[in-house]
């Protein structure tokens, strides 16, 4: 494959390609699930872990992310059966998913395991939802929070607001170009039978539906979904006897900040984000650039996210990227196709998991779209990406996963086709 | 000495050992604003914080700043979370550059103190007023009080300064 020459040694690039996703595995994306999200983290992990053509007792290592709404590893791997050398639940919803996998390569470069499997489990839409209403909405305000939801500033959406607010009037950027992320994603939803919202939208769909807090509306948003979402992280040598093609991790960056993390809009310019900084150890780390990507997940919290990330991370340059993302790179056919699955707009919202997930199927060229499926049980992709049809991007090679936690705090990851 | 109050439907605490928001939200309930000043450096941080966050002196003391700035970014939140919220929407959220320290020490930094677009008297604004706002409106501090020893800063349309001719809107 046509990468740059790997001939940098210094640390920590010659972690680049040693260590590979193997398995993916996903519960319904939906909105009632009628199950714990122990349940369902159970089925996730177990299905990645088949996927992977692994047994349960191949499994040592055991991650997970949350934010007191889901349970913990040790009853995933309990109801499972499986005995852990490794384990770590921490705190975090986007953004986690990227820097729990430089975790499990770190956590198995050290000997501490061998292979991992990462989850996130929740009922973001039935038990807590995700948008900030209800529960997490009860606690009592103190200490940072006497500075923002004090002011009915707390909602993921309200907070990021005046970095999306203030890009448009740094850049010009406009409400039309932003909605174009909604409707590619809408467009890539309608190919994939597992996205909780298959309809294609347009932009007068995204402008005409209500304010949420502005420049979001309605559509702008995410949707707030019921899953349970796994991956599993081993070794390359380990990788190359499994089930599928590998998805070798060229490079990751983990919860990269922007200065001043106690309240970021003290360090402006604020419509700058986090990937202004993991851009920096990205792409050195991965010994390629944006101009080398066939396929982003940028994480489409919200349309803006999207957006605002492609840009910071040098996919086209800084203020354009109400351009880039209105282009038709962006979509299925174009020249770097983004969140194929649909994302959290539309597939469903999992703190990030999904977007790696899909990178994961598209790297093994086998996406779980409605092409026939051949004599080899893989699908016969037909590359038609009209209404209900392929998502395959052809040939894709490499990818980056682009993860939000906010404006100030963000995660990346380069993989590679094994 | 801690304290407990409710405010919009929500439960404000601020525990014994939060020395700096006892400190910060006391002269606030005097209607005197207040940030901590670093004994090293000298520079002011907005919000309350443990340490300097340009030098990591953990010594400063509070000193009286002036409540006057500019609107740097906002948003106006149509679907409230708090159901006591739900009255006043449209409200809006404000990122207001203090004057004093604007600038320093980079250029794109700012004391931004967050605050909700208020009435003189510290209630949140009505839509007519929320209609006149944008990036760059002049604004000055005002209080909500809460209880004893909490009060929340807020924003005003500051009536004395000279106004841009058209604050940036989103597009009404």
């Amino acid at each position: 494959m046509p990468l740059p020459a790997d001939t940098d040694a210094t640390t920590p690039r010659y972690l680049r390609d040693k260590y590979a996703i193997v398995g993916v595995g996903e519960t319904p994306y939906t909105r009632g699930s009628g199950l714990t999200t122990r349940a369902m983290g159970t089925n996730a992990v177990r299905s990645a872990i088949l996927d992977a053509g692994l047994k349960p007792s191949d499994i040592d290592g055991m991650l997970s992310y949350q934010s007191g709404d889901s349970t913990f590893a040790p009853f995933i791997a309990g109801d499972l059966g499986i005995r852990l050398n490794f384990y770590m639940d921490v705190f975090g919803g986007g953004s986690s998913t990227e820097a729990l996998i430089g975790i499990a390569i770190g956590v198995i470069a050290a000997g501490m395991c061998k292979t991992v499997a990462i989850f996130r489990s929740m009922n973001g839409f039935s038990q807590v939802r995700i948008g900030g209403t209800g529960a997490r909405s009860a606690p009592p305000v103190n200490g940072d929070m006497l500075h923002s939801r004090a002011y009915g500033w707390q909602s993921a959406g309200q907070m990021f607001a005046p970095t999306f607010l203030r890009h448009m009037h740094d850049y010009g950027t406009t409400p039309e170009q932003v909605a174009m992320v909604k409707v590619v994603h809408s467009e890539h939803a309608s190919n994939n039978p597992k996205a909780l919202y298959k309809k294609r939208n347009t932009v007068a769909d995204v402008l005409g539906s209500r304010f949420i807090c502005k420049p979001l509306h309605l559509l702008d948003c995410c949707v707030e979904t019921d899953n349970a979402t796994a991956i599993i992280v081993t070794g390359a040598d380990r990788a190359r006897d499994l089930r599928h093609t590998p998805a070798l991790i060229r490079g990751v960056a983990g919860r990269v900040n922007k200065p001043r993390l106690d309240m970021h809009y003290q360090h402006g310019p604020i419509s700058t984000v986090a990937g202004h900084y993991a851009k920096d150890i990205l792409w050195p780390n991965a010994g390629v650039g944006p101009e080398d990507i066939d396929v982003t997940g940028a994480y489409d919290a919200f349309t803006f996210t999207t957006m605002l990330q492609l840009e910071d991370y040098g996919f086209c340059k800084k203020g354009e990227g109400g351009d880039y993302v209105s282009s038709g790179i962006t979509r299925l056919g174009g020249k770097r196709p983004n969140n194929t699955s649909g994302g959290h707009l539309c597939e469903g919202y999992t703190h990030g998991m999904n977007m790696v997930i899909e990178n994961v199927r598209q790297l093994r060229h086998d996406i779980d779209d409605s092409c026939p499926m051949g004599p080899d049980g893989k699908r016969m992709h037909t590359y038609d990406y009209r209404e209900g049809g392929c998502r395959q991007v052809k040939g894709a090679e490499v990818s980056a996963n682009l993860g939000w936690a906010m404006p100030g705090t963000g995660s990346a990851m380069v993989m590679r086709r094994g | 000495m801690a304290i407990r109050a409710e405010y919009l439907g929500m439960s404000l605490q601020i525990d014994d050992l939060d020395h700096e928001n006892l400190e910060y939200f006391r002269h606030c309930a005097a209607h005197d604003f207040h940030l901590q000043r670093c004994e090293e450096c000298s520079l002011l941080r907005y919000p309350p914080t443990t340490a300097c966050p340009w030098c990591a002196s953990p010594r400063a003391r509070w000193v009286a700043v002036e409540g006057k700035g500019a609107v740097h970014s906002y948003t106006e939140v149509h679907h409230a979370i708090q159901p006591q919220f739900k009255p006043f929407t449209p409200y809006m959220v404000l990122l207001v550059d203090l004057d004093t320290q604007k600038g320093a020490p980079t250029a794109h930094e700012a004391l931004r103190v967050v605050g909700n677009l208020a009435t003189p008297e510290g209630t949140l604004a009505g839509p007519e007023t929320v209609a006149k706002i944008g990036i760059g409106t002049r604004v000055r501090m005002v209080f909500s009080d809460v209880t004893e020893g909490l009060s929340l800063p807020q924003w005003t349309i500051d009536e004395s300064a000279a106004q841009p001719a058209k604050p940036w809107r989103y597009r009404d």
